[in-house]
């Protein structure tokens, strides 16, 4: 696996567009398989959707704004389907949405290598906001387990590079 | 001015999106917890509105499901249904050796229960659900039901398989329930140990595991021992099963406590379909009397100095064992839609008694 993660010019770096049906019903989906699939698999649980549909919506738009709302939308709609505060989610994907964004306005994140590492990074990152947000905000500290979740992050980035190439292709040409 | 916002346009809306959210969570924390009402109307209202949405189609999905899971296994269980069926012939009988043999233990033990004045929860009524969604999240071990409050469920009911207990009823919504399971962190269940009687609370963690961190160190517990409900908590069935003890060890930060591993006794990774409890009675068994036959119990319970004989109530003797018109079959977790089913109470509790009339939906208590 080629990795190249290469700082870019702005003129260089291409803004991809997605129809209004798309940008819709793809993070819809993207809940749905999350909470529906584990009833008979698991182990999909290891997996965070959500995070990654948010992650390639602000990294292909590379609009700040747009980033940070989309993970807004999408982390909200994810707590309201646990038991736990509504927001935990929210606040953890309103962040890596705008950062992810941000990021891709500065450099490339086409390729595999690059997108495989990202994800890890903002699988980790989002783990330890989530972990801030239950400490200094709820008051819950919960066991941090550094085995697990790397492990998850891992398994996240590799779906990533298969799920980012099947999105790839729902891109507006033209 | 202008030139400030559209320079610094994306930290500010960032800013103030993540100000609203903070400030929603901030309130979520601060509002005490009512275990009648557990969401804030905001939080609800955000809930009702996501899993009202999402549970059609989750439900149409376990259907279709379930028709070519069921379609394909009824063509191929055609074949080795003659084998099948001898195998059962003879399970049956083996299994009538074992209930004559079990009955006497049975109604010995209702004789001395209701001379003590045992009062026990059983199980009086359940509703079939099947399992249509997850929380999607490792940190929040919840599953969704596709019955709710038009089917009668409310908050704080017990969930279980014919296996073992499976969690409570969490939230409940028109169509659908969330239930938090008891391999959830916040979860908690009084439970026993079935040989010791050792007491505890059962508790999850993030990984969904389950343990009990109440008993004393210097107490002895027993690898592969049972586990088993206590009624403690007035959620679950006293004597249902629980799990079996996986390992039992001293905590290493203070060592006062032992940390005892509980592998659960339903399969919380495969549920497809549950029993939600929707009504507990609470039964004293009647002393079972016998005509015209002696049997070694009450041989034996006349040899017991202590035990007072007790006097027959009038219309009560009919039959053998007074207790057999209560409970029932064995849980039956099949797809009944509502129908209330009435499964038997746990053996460590309740010992089996023959089947209830077809068609009775209830266990009045005795």
């Amino acid at each position: 696996m080629s990795v190249a993660v290469t700082y870019t010019s702005r003129e260089e770096i291409e803004v991809h567009k997605f129809s209004w049906l798309v940008s819709v019903a793809v993070p819809l989906a993207a809940v749905f398989i999350q909470v529906f699939f584990p009833v008979r698999v698991k182990f999909l649980m290891v997996f965070d959707l959500p995070l990654l549909v948010t992650i390639y919506f602000a990294v292909a738009r590379r609009k700040p704004i747009a980033g940070l709302i989309t993970g807004a939308l999408v982390g909200t709609l994810q707590d309201a389907f646990g038991h736990h505060y509504i927001g935990l989610n929210g606040i953890a994907k309103t962040i890596i949405g705008f950062l992810a964004s941000s990021l891709g306005v500065k450099i490339d994140v086409e390729n595999p290598g690059s997108r495989f590492l990202m994800t890890i990074g903002f699988y980790l990152l989002h783990q330890v906001i989530l972990a801030g947000i239950s400490v200094a905000l709820v008051g819950v500290r919960e066991p941090w387990m550094w085995g697990h979740t790397l492990i998850t992050a891992l398994a996240n980035g590799l779906l990533a590079v298969v799920l980012f190439v099947a999105l790839d292709r729902l891109r507006v040409r033209g | 001015m202008e030139s400030f916002f559209g320079r610094y346009k994306n930290p500010l809306v960032l800013m103030a999106v993540l100000f609203v959210q903070v400030i929603g969570l901030a309130t979520q924390v601060k509002r005490p917890s009512d275990p009648k009402m557990p969401n804030s109307p905001g939080t609800r209202l955000i809930r009702v509105w996501a899993v009202t949405a999402f549970t059609p189609l989750e439900r149409a999905f376990v259907g279709t499901g379930h028709f070519v899971r069921e379609s394909w296994h009824n063509w191929v269980d055609l074949h080795g249904v003659r084998k099948q069926n001898q195998e059962l012939q003879a399970e049956i009988t083996r299994m009538r050796m074992d209930e004559i043999r079990l009955k006497e233990d049975a109604e010995q033990a209702h004789r001395l229960q209701a001379l003590l004045g045992f009062r026990e929860k059983f199980i009086s009524e359940t509703v079939a659900a099947q399992v249509i969604g997850t929380s999607g999240s490792e940190q929040s071990h919840v599953i969704y039901i596709d019955k709710g409050s038009r089917e009668g469920l409310r908050p704080d009911m017990a969930v279980i398989t014919p296996d073992g207990i499976v969690g409570k009823v969490k939230d409940v919504f028109p169509l659908s329930s969330q239930v938090l399971m008891i391999s959830d962190r916040d979860s908690g269940a009084g439970v026993m140990m079935e040989k010791s009687r050792l007491r505890g609370v059962l508790k999850g963690n993030n990984l969904g595991e389950m343990q009990v961190d109440t008993v004393m160190a210097d107490e002895k517990v027993e690898v592969g021992e049972q586990v088993i409900a206590s009624g403690g908590d007035r959620i679950y069935p006293k004597g249902f099963p629980v799990g079996t003890v996986t390992s039992a060890a001293p905590d290493r930060d203070s060592g006062a406590f032992l940390i005892i591993k509980i592998k659960p006794a339903a399969d919380l990774n495969r549920l497809e379909e549950v029993l939600v409890v929707t009504k507990m009675a609470d039964q004293t068994p009647a002393a079972a009397t016998n005509e015209g036959h002696t049997h070694a119990a009450d041989m034996l319970e006349q040899r017991l100095p202590a035990v007072p004989k007790t006097e027959p109530q009038p219309g009560t003797s009919a039959q053998p064992g007074g207790e057999k018109k209560k409970t029932a079959e064995t849980p039956e977790v099949k797809k009944q839609g509502a129908n209330s089913t009435t499964p038997q109470a746990p053996s460590a509790v309740k010992p089996k008694a023959p089947p209830k009339q077809p068609g009775s939906t209830e266990n009045p208590p005795q």
